[in-house]
């Protein structure tokens, strides 16, 4: 039994004109039984901050509570937000201080920095940061979601049409896989407004 | 802080309500060689005598305003080997800070966390307070910025501020002189002009220092030679 594959999880985030968007799939397992189809995988830090989380359910959560504590005193602290490239570094650095009894989650981080430019990226689960221009992936379906992302993303899209994009990638990825899956969660954030969509796939 | 047979704090309140040792730390700094600060519309500079109580001491040796950041600086009133302490410890709390964030540390933080460690050792088992005052002098996405960190762990922002032995007299001149829109260069000579005030003997290149840091962000000492360009023109 691989322990990263427990629970089962799909998260996936793209770059767009001046938006991102971060999708992740809606089931929780215990192995191959199902048991919820309504988690949060992916959580708001701040409006121009976004993060999902896969691998072990409890972890997600308990590495979820840690960041937001951390940011809350950071807001309260310096009297600003959080930058995205800032909170990657401390989400890395707090995998890492766990490096010999880790915290079995990859993130996906998605932001807006500075001039409204988006900023993603992944790291594993002892903090090893990957950036990129164009799209993330992480969880169960990642091996699908990187052939689904390769094949539709294209650079510069806006937010409507980047929604319909990681949405497809999203519902045709988890399909082929048998631990993700139950519909989909999709955030667009652009400067001036947050959409956040359910998405209907194939409830299996 | 000390060892268990010194857990109890030595510095406790007065019936009047007073901590007796900040106080006499603030007496040990008002006794020490002026230093002064301006923050300018572009940058701040800070600047300090350097009085050497010997001409065989190796002046080019005594660095009395020293960096924290590549962006942040700082001058003391006091004494010297506390300040030496508490730029290593400030420097270590900067650089923990970046090896977080991957961001260089606000100046706010960097002085809120000086003045804690300052703090700390007013209410710690076997310890005594710092004896100086600091002036810390910076740079970053807020702008200039100019604070004063007191041994009580007190911390102010100032657009102008003079500690040591000629407080009151160089206090007094900057508020004649301070302008909001003044400029780096203006707000150089004007210290250079507030440390002649109360200068004993003949001002030279060789017994002062200045820093100073503008919008390029970078804090620097000035030379020798600049500070004797900026004596001249000041003349």
């Amino acid at each position: 039994m691989q322990i990263f594959e427990y629970n089962g999880s799909a998260v996936v985030a793209m770059v767009g004109k001046n938006c991102f968007a971060i999708a992740s799939d809606r089931r929780l397992g215990v192995q191959l039984q199902t048991i919820a189809t309504d988690f949060q995988r992916i959580s708001k830090i701040h409006d121009r901050v976004f993060i999902g989380l896969s691998g072990l359910a409890t972890d997600v959560q308990t590495l979820y509570q840690r960041l937001v504590f951390r940011h809350k005193l950071y807001q309260l602290r310096e009297e600003r937000d959080m930058k995205p490239d800032t909170f990657a570094s401390l989400v890395s650095a707090i995998l890492y201080e766990k490096r010999f009894g880790p915290y079995l989650c990859q993130p996906v981080i998605a932001g807006l920095g500075e001039d409204d430019k988006p900023f993603i990226c992944t790291m594993d689960s002892i903090g090893a940061k990957e950036l990129a221009k164009d799209f993330v992936v992480s969880g169960t379906a990642s091996e699908s979601l990187y052939g689904a992302c390769e094949a539709m993303y294209k650079p510069d899209m806006e937010a409507e049409e980047l929604f319909e994009t990681i949405s497809q990638a999203l519902l045709s990825s988890v399909d082929r896989d048998c631990l993700s899956g139950w519909g989909g969660h999709v955030y667009v954030v652009t400067p001036t407004e947050i959409k956040e969509r359910i998405l209907k796939g194939r409830m299996d | 802080m000390g060892d268990s047979q010194y857990s109890f704090s030595l510095t406790t309140f007065s019936p009047s309500g007073k901590l007796v040792q900040i106080e006499h730390a603030l007496t040990a700094v008002g006794s020490g060689q002026t230093s002064l600060g301006i923050k300018a519309s572009n940058g701040v500079v800070i600047a300090t005598e350097k009085k050497l109580p010997s001409i065989l001491v190796d002046e080019a040796s005594v660095q009395k305003i020293q960096h924290l950041t590549p962006n942040i600086g700082v001058v003391y009133s006091g004494m010297g080997p506390d300040f030496r302490v508490l730029v290593r410890k400030s420097r270590k709390q900067a650089e923990q800070y970046n090896r977080l964030y991957k961001e260089p540390i606000p100046v706010t933080q960097l002085v809120r966390e000086t003045a804690t460690v300052m703090q700390e050792f007013t209410q710690s088992g076997g310890v005594r307070p710092f004896g100086v005052s600091l002036l810390v002098a910076g740079y970053d996405d807020k702008g200039p910025q100019l604070y004063q960190v007191d041994p009580s762990g007190s911390y102010f922002s100032w657009k102008a501020s003079a500690m040591g032995k000629n407080v009151s007299n160089a206090k007094t001149f900057l508020e004649k002189r301070y302008t909001e829109d003044m400029e780096l260069d203006d707000a150089i000579h004007t210290a250079i002009l507030t440390l002649k005030e109360g200068f004993e003997g003949e001002i030279s290149s060789k017994n002062i220092e200045i820093g100073k840091i503008g919008a390029d962000k970078v804090f620097r000492v000035l030379t020798p030679a600049e500070i004797d360009d900026y004596l001249a023109e000041v003349e």
